[in-house]
C-alpha cells in the first residue's frame, strides 16, 4: 500500500534556505567557540592520558606468571593452561628437579613458558584452569611488537609482568 | 664615493620599477603561498573545533609544523601515472589548478605604500578584468585533469565543474558591475582609495580613515560619514556582496558548491587518479584560489587595506606596514568565513545548484545593476 507523505508547507523566507544556514551557522560557531576555549570534553589524548585508573578489578588484561612473596615461581608445569588455551597460545616445556634434592616432591618447574600475544584472546581460561593460582590475567592491555618474534612473551617476561602475589601456595608447602 | 654610482642606478625609474616589483612578488609569492599551508592545517582545526575534536596537536605546538610535515610526505610519495592517461594534460593540469589563482594576486592592492612604493604588484586599470578572466582559466586545469585521467569519475567531476564554472561566473561578474558604476574605475587600486574616502562598500557608515576627520568640516561629511545617498547605495551593495560572495564559493569549489569533487559520489572528483605532488598542487591551488578570492572580496567590499583612523603608508612606513598586515588579516577573516560554513552545510543536489544559479543569483545580479542605476540618477538628479 502506497504511503504518501504530507509534505511541509514552507514559507517563502524557508525556502530561501537563509534562515536555515544561519541558524546552523550559530551552532557550528557554539560549537567552535565552546571547543576553543575548552568548556567542551573531547576524547582523551591516549598515549599521554590512560583510563588505567578507571580499569575494574576484574578486567582481564595480559595473562601472566606470579611469584610469591619469597620469589619462588608458582607454576608446576602441569599444562592445564597449555591444554584450555583455546588459541594454543601457551606453550609450555616442564623440566623435573632432581629426584635427590629437597624439592623432590615438586616434580615440575617450566623451563619454558611461551605465551604467543598474537594468539591470546584475554579469555582467562588460563587463570580459572590453574591449580597453583600461578597465572593471572593482569590489566596490561596495551601489548605490542614489531616481530612477531617480539609479541611472544617468554618466561621471563610473563614474571617481569606479573610480579608477586600473596596467598595461599600448595607449591612449596612441605605438608602437602 | 664607489657606492653612489649602483645606488643611482637602482634608483633610475625603470631600473627601480623592475627591482621593486620583483621583491614585491617574492615577498608575496612567499606570504601567500605560507598562507596557504596554513589555511589546510586552519581547515582541519577549525573542523576539528566545530565537530568538538582537537585536530593535529602532535607535530610542533598545536600542530603548527603539520603542513610542512604532509609536505614532505606528498613530496616523497610515488609520482603514479595510471595506464591510458593522456600523459601531456595529464602532467600540466596541476599546475593549470595552480597558476591562475597565483596570478590574481598580482593586481590586488594588499598595502597602501612603503617608503613611496605603492603596495600593489601590477597597478592595471583593467584590475578587475584581469581578475575575473585569470581566474576563469582555473577551470581548464580541473577539466584537463578529469579527461585526460581516462577515468569515468574524474571525467564527470571535471564536467560538473566547467557547467558550474560557467553558470556561476555570470553572477560573479555581474554582482560586481555595481561597484564600478558608484566608484567609476575598474583600478583596484582606486576601487579601495573609493572606500578608504567614503567608506567601505558593506560598511558605509563607517568612520573614514586617513583624510576622514578632516572631512567632518567638508559639506558632504557627517560624523559617520553616512548620507542619504550613501544609505540608498548600501541596498544594492549589500546584495552585490552577499551574491559575489556564494559565487565566489562556487567558483573556488567549496562546500555547498563541492560537486566537481563530491567524494561521496565521484571517488574524489577530478584528481582521483592523481597522487604525490600532482594531487598536491590540486590541493593547494584549491585552497591559493580561496585566498585570491578572499582578496577579491576584501578590495572590492571590505575597504581592502583600510581601517577606520588608521592612516596610509603616506604617513610613515609603520601605517604602511600596519594596512599590509590589515589586509592580510581581512584575508584571513574571509577564510574562515569559507572553513565555517564549509563545516556547517551540506552539498547541493547538481540540479539544484544549477538552478540557483540560473534562475536565482543571474537575475538578482542583473536586476541589481539596475537598482544601482537608478538610484544613482536619482542621486545625480
Amino acid at each position: 500500500m502506497a504511503t504518501i507523505v504530507q509534505r511541509p508547507q514552507l514559507s517563502l523566507l524557508e525556502r530561501s534556505y537563509f534562515p536555515a544556514i544561519l541558524g546552523g551557522l550559530w551552532i557550528t560557531i557554539k560549537h567552535f567557540i565552546k571547543t576553543l576555549f575548552g568548556q567542551t570534553k573531547v576524547t582523551m589524548q591516549y598515549p599521554e592520558q590512560k583510563w588505567d585508573s578507571a580499569l575494574p578489578e576484574w578486567y582481564r588484561g595480559a595473562p601472566t606468571l606470579v611469584k610469591d612473596e619469597h620469589d619462588r615461581e608458582r607454576c608446576v608445569a602441569c599444562q592445564l593452561c597449555e591444554f584450555i588455551c583455546p588459541p594454543r597460545a601457551i606453550t609450555i616445556k616442564p623440566a623435573e628437579f632432581p629426584s635427590n634434592g629437597p624439592w623432590a616432591k615438586v616434580e615440575k618447574y617450566p623451563e619454558k613458558f611461551d605465551i604467543d600475544m598474537i594468539r591470546c584472546i584475554y579469555c582467562g581460561l588460563c587463570e580459572e584452569v590453574c591449580p597453583e593460582q600461578a597465572i593471572f590475567l593482569r590489566k596490561d592491555y596495551s601489548i605490542t611488537g614489531l616481530t612477531r618474534a617480539e609479541m611472544v612473551h617468554d618466561k621471563e617476561k610473563l614474571y617481569e609482568l606479573g610480579g608477586v602475589r600473596h596467598g595461599l601456595v600448595n607449591k612449596w608447602n612441605e605438608k602437602k | 664615493m664607489s657606492l653612489m654610482p649602483s645606488l643611482d642606478l637602482f634608483l633610475q625609474p625603470e631600473i627601480f620599477l623592475v627591482w621593486t616589483s620583483a621583491l614585491k612578488t617574492f615577498v608575496i609569492l612567499g606570504v601567500v603561498l605560507t598562507m596557504v599551508a596554513y589555511s589546510v592545517w586552519a581547515e582541519r582545526k577549525v573542523s576539528a573545533f566545530i565537530q568538538d575534536r582537537i585536530g593535529p596537536n602532535r607535530v610542533g605546538w598545536a600542530g603548527l609544523i603539520q603542513p610542512v610535515a604532509d609536505g614532505v610526505k606528498l613530496l616523497l610519495k610515488e609520482n603514479f601515472v595510471p595506464g591510458g592517461v593522456n600523459k601531456f594534460f595529464f602532467s600540466i593540469a596541476p599546475s593549470l589548478a595552480m597558476i591562475p589563482s597565483i596570478l590574481v594576486l598580482a593586481v590586488l592592492p594588499f598595502g597602501s605604500s612603503l617608503f613611496g612604493v605603492p603596495m600593489v604588484i601590477a597597478n592595471l586599470d583593467i584590475g578587475v578584468l584581469w581578475v575575473f578572466a585569470v581566474s576563469s582559466l582555473g577551470v581548464y586545469g580541473i577539466v584537463l585533469a578529469g579527461w585526460a585521467s581516462n577515468s569515468k569519475y574524474p571525467f564527470l567531476g571535471g564536467i560538473r565543474s566547467s557547467s558550474q564554472m560557467i553558470s556561476y561566473e555570470l553572477s560573479l561578474g555581474l554582482s560586481v558591475v555595481p561597484v564600478f558604476m558608484i566608484t567609476g574605475t575598474l583600478n583596484l587600486g582606486e576601487i579601495v582609495q573609493y572606500q578608504v574616502d567614503n567608506g567601505w562598500m558593506v560598511f558605509p557608515a563607517w568612520f573614514q580613515t586617513g583624510a576622514g576627520l578632516r572631512d567632518m568640516t567638508t559639506e558632504s561629511g557627517s560624523m559617520f560619514g553616512l548620507d542619504l545617498g550613501k544609505t540608498l547605495l548600501w541596498i544594492p551593495m549589500m546584495i552585490s556582496f552577499v551574491v559575489f560572495i556564494i559565487a565566489m564559493f562556487a567558483e573556488t569549489n567549496r562546500i555547498p558548491f563541492d560537486l566537481p569533487e563530491a567524494e561521496q559520489e565521484l571517488v574524489g572528483g577530478y584528481h582521483t587518479e592523481y597522487s604525490s605532488m600532482r594531487f598536491a598542487l590540486f590541493f593547494l591551488g584549491e585552497y591559493a584560489a580561496m585566498i585570491a578570492g578572499s582578496g577579491v572580496i576584501v578590495t572590492l567590499f571590505l575597504g581592502g587595506w583600510s581601517l577606520p583612523f588608521v592612516p596610509d603608508g603616506s604617513q610613515g612606513w609603520f601605517w604602511g606596514l600596519v594596512n599590509i598586515g590589515t589586509f592580510f588579516a581581512k584575508i584571513a577573516a574571509i577564510i574562515f568565513f569559507f572553513l565555517w560554513v564549509r563545516w556547517t552545510l551540506p552539498r547541493f543536489r547538481f540540479d539544484q545548484l544549477m538552478k540557483l544559479g540560473w534562475y536565482v543569483f543571474f537575475e538578482v545580479a542583473l536586476i541589481n545593476i539596475f537598482l544601482t542605476a537608478g538610484i544613482l540618477a536619482y542621486l545625480q538628479s
